[in-house]
């Protein structure tokens, strides 16, 4: 694997580590005094700071120097993770973030952030050695056992990490920083002259060091080779005759021994932090590609798939059983190809929704409501694009319901409810789709003020009939606000019509509902556009179509005559419940005679059922999805168009435009629609 | 309307019985009539897609803008691949030819504007009209004509909008 350029790494690195950090003291607010998001966050500043200054962003280390240090001191019981010290915090994740984009530019604003910190760290908390000073939470996360004490630290380098850059010097001045300590060469494993191998660091190191509990520090300088290298670590008085032996488990009773303190708090509160640790762990069986990569292998896989199903027809029709054995063969190895690729592409939802508890964090001190944020469903997996090109979208209605949504808390606590407001961000899925929801508990949506600034904007007239759902959307016009006033948030050009856009250029749909008094949810309808889903060919008249798969719920036969004793009510009774149906002859305009036994193909999406009467049900296939061009873009009833195997192009039926089509409140595709 | 400085390097394709020139750099390639997938809903301008080397690519039949016959293909019949800008971005689509010809350098002192009167085409869909050994030939603006079908004012865009509210 040929890496470009170890900065690149070192960002990638560190924009999620920052990311971590954010989530961690944003963790840190709810729940001060927990010893390990602290730690996590300490150790996520210290981190950033040892490989900032390794790949040259000095300025970046610089930086978070004062940071790391005043979390030790938090980390130490002499100081305490306030409201304020998170909130510079965050500002200070935010100038490194902006240091590490822009390591060339002029960025300013650190040294106020650093001259904040230095007040509130100040708050008259003297040096490092006095740990029964100040503020009151200390008493219980300082407790005895962290008094510094002299720990004997032993250690050999790997015999390898000269060639891969490592100075021990380096390592030595980082441990010396921990506290007072005493360094003593260990020369009893340098071997001849003759057999001195000049790459190899034969010395070791004995370091004797007066700290409360170096181990967690120590791991993090040896972050790099602590998994090849030799090392203990044993509390002076307690070890000393084990001190010279080189049995890692030394190390194991030093952290079995901290343990009860770390008990003493609340047992509940520490699940989240060992979520937090989770990347860590895995980070080493992970895998860091550029997206263009699993681009171009879905493609190769996409066009493999084609061919598969090229081969597997003309095989089908071949007399040569090798032939056939071969094209079952290729076509369960390619649909294995295209499944483990695809997997590759889905990523939880929950990597975005992290994003938003800053925003909500900031928005809600901004606007001044104190505002619950809750998250549901972040294991629910979509493909990365369409994760990415989600973001904006949520953050708009986010901060819509944030901003128009939620009521102040004096009208809330007013109108009986808790004053603090609550946004919900979920997601579910749903046949082949996916739900994400967006829901507020505040006031509802205004009908009348809707229609009343619609009309001042022009958008309908005052004796445009329009359904509920039809008046809702019209938030989403270009150029609508229902904001009295414009405040920081709106008026910056960038609005609902925004989101509308997004969602409709990914195929989805909005749903809007909302209670009056009691908030409203809008619900972004995804596809799971993927590139390559299991599809149903069907035949109406002499065209062929695709129905995805997962959307297909049964077949049945559309019983002879149905049309005799319909009269225009087209259901069907499927085991007691009623099913409308879209006899596709008559949505696409077909001419040619229909068949005499049709089929019924009964798709779900959302809540809705739906059937669809095709001509004949040809089987199933792996399907391309490729998309339509510009031209073809505003076919709604289309999500796309694959290759069969005959090398023809057959389209993608959009399961949920044509099951909304069927519902009472939409137009349904005229049959005028063939336009010359 | 301005021409090209020099001369016009142009594929000449034959449409009904009028004879068709475009940039010869905007074609991609020229592929013997194939399967078309009709596409149910969409204006007869752009009513069809085609496979081209695993592409899905919309085949569009300029007859239908320039109010011509189209009868059913033949041995000649031919798809010209073309990449078109559509709302500015490039768009590779087919387009169909009833024979293709030759390419061949049409001077630009030969070009004229498309007269207002005297023709049975929409004006705005002719860049200019050529002359050669006697006869003319018709140089269609494909990006006005492509633009057309895919306006968002059109009745069909706005009630497929509306329907998907």
């Amino acid at each position: 694997m040929n890496v470009s350029d170890p900065t690149d790494t070192f960002r990638q690195e560190a924009r999620e580590l920052l990311e971590q950090l954010e989530a961690g003291l944003l963790d840190l607010e709810q729940d001060p005094a927990n010893s390990d998001l602290i730690n996590f966050a300490f150790r996520a500043l210290h981190t950033i700071k040892g490989s900032g200054a390794m790949f040259g962003f000095t300025r970046v280390a610089e930086f978070v120097h004062e940071f790391e240090t005043a979390f030790d001191r938090v980390r130490k019981g002499q100081s305490a993770a306030n409201k304020a010290l998170i909130e510079v915090a965050l500002e200070a994740k935010d100038h490194i973030h902006r240091l590490i984009e822009e390591p060339d530019a002029e960025v300013s604003g650190g040294n106020e952030i650093l001259a904040t910190l230095r007040i509130i760290v100040d708050g008259g908390t003297p040096a490092r050695e006095s740990d029964k000073v100040v503020e009151a939470p200390l008493a219980d996360t300082a407790p005895s056992a962290d008094a510094p004490t002299w720990w004997r630290l032993v250690f050999y380098l790997p015999s390898d990490c000269l060639a891969f850059g490592t100075n021990p010097i380096l390592l030595l001045e980082e441990l010396a920083e921990l506290g007072p300590n005493r360094v003593l060469a260990l020369t009893d494993r340098i071997p001849d002259l003759d057999s001195l191998d000049p790459e190899v660091p034969h010395i070791g190191w004995q370091v004797d060091i007066e700290a409360a509990d170096p181990a967690a520090a120590i791991d993090d300088i040896f972050m790099f080779l602590r998994d090849s290298m030799e090392l203990t670590l044993s509390r002076l008085e307690d070890a000393a005759p084990a001190s010279d032996a080189d049995v890692p488990e030394e190390v194991t009773p030093v952290a079995v021994a901290e343990a009860p303190a770390a008990t003493a708090k609340p047992p509940a509160k520490r699940t989240k932090p060992a979520d937090r640790a989770e990347p860590d762990r895995t980070a080493a069986t992970s895998l860091r590609v550029p997206a263009e990569r699993l681009d171009e292998l879905m493609d190769r896989v996409g066009e493999l798939v084609i061919a598969q199903a090229r081969l597997t027809q003309i095989a089908a029709t071949s007399s040569d059983t090798a032939l056939k054995t071969i094209a079952e063969e290729l076509e369960r190895l390619s649909s294995g190809l295209r499944d483990t690729s695809m997997g590759i592409r889905m990523v939880p939802i929950g990597s975005l929704f992290g994003r938003f508890r800053r925003l909500v964090h900031d928005l809600s001190g901004e606007l001044g409501k104190p505002i619950e944020f809750v998250t549901a469903g972040e294991d629910t997996e979509l493909d990365k694009t369409m994760i990415e090109r989600l973001a904006d979208p949520l953050v708009h209605l986010i901060r819509n319901a944030m901003d128009h949504g939620l009521e102040s808390a004096q009208a809330r606590a007013a109108s009986g409810k808790p004053a603090k407001g609550t946004v919900r961000l979920s997601a579910v899925y749903s046949g082949a789709e996916v739900a994400i929801s967006v829901s507020d508990d505040g006031a509802g949506l205004d009908a009348s003020r809707i229609r009343a600034k619609a009309e001042e904007n022009g958008l309908i007239t005052p004796d445009t009939k329009l359904t509920e759902q039809e008046l809702y959307h019209l938030i989403f016009a270009p150029g609508f606000s229902t904001a009295k006033e414009v405040t920081s948030l709106s008026g910056r050009g960038v609005g609902m019509d925004v989101v509308k856009r997004t969602i409709d250029g990914l195929r989805g749909t909005i749903d809007l509902t909302t209670i009056p008094g009691q908030g409203t949810t809008a619900t972004l309808r995804l596809p799971l556009t993927l590139a390559i889903i299991d599809g149903m060919l069907v035949r109406v008249g002499n065209g062929r179509y695709t129905i995805p798969l997962a959307a297909v719920e049964e077949c049945v036969e559309l019983p002879e005559g149905i049309e005799a004793h319909a009269k225009g009510r087209n259901f069907l009774d499927i085991r007691g419940s009623l099913v409308p149906y879209l006899r596709l002859r008559e949505v696409f305009g077909t001419s040619a005679p229909p068949e005499p036994f049709q089929k019924v193909v009964i798709v779900s999406s959302g809540d809705g059922r739906v059937g669809l009467v095709v001509d004949q049900i040809i089987g199933n296939n792996q399907t391309v999805i490729k998309q339509l061009s510009k031209l073809h873009s505003s076919i709604k009833s289309f999500s796309g168009a694959t290759i069969l195997g005959d090398g023809t192009v057959a389209l993608i039926l959009d399961t949920a435009h044509l099951v909304a089509s069927g519902q009472p409140q939409g137009e349904g595709y005229s049959l005028s629609g063939r336009a010359a | 309307m301005s021409t090209p400085a020099t001369s016009m390097n142009a594929l000449t394709i034959r449409l009904d019985d009028e004879l068709f020139a475009v940039e010869a750099s905007q074609v991609r390639e020229i592929l013997d009539l194939v399967p078309i997938t009709e596409v149910p809903n969409t204006p007869a301008f752009v009513g069809g897609l085609i496979n081209v080397r695993g592409r899905v690519v919309p085949l569009a039949d300029l007859r239908v803008m320039f109010g011509m016959e189209r009868p059913e293909p033949d041995e000649d019949t031919r798809i010209v691949v073309m990449e078109v800008n559509i709302g500015g971005e490039p768009t590779v689509a087919g387009i169909l030819a009833d024979k293709v010809h030759d390419v061949t350098d049409i001077e630009a002192a030969s070009i004229e504007e498309a007269p207002k009167v005297g023709m049975r085409w929409r004006p705005e869909f002719v860049k200019g009209i050529g002359k050669r050994n006697g006869g003319f030939i018709i140089i269609p603006d494909m990006e006005r004509i492509f633009e057309t079908p895919g306006d968002r004012n059109s009745p069909a865009a706005a009630s497929e909008e509306r329907s998907a509210l």
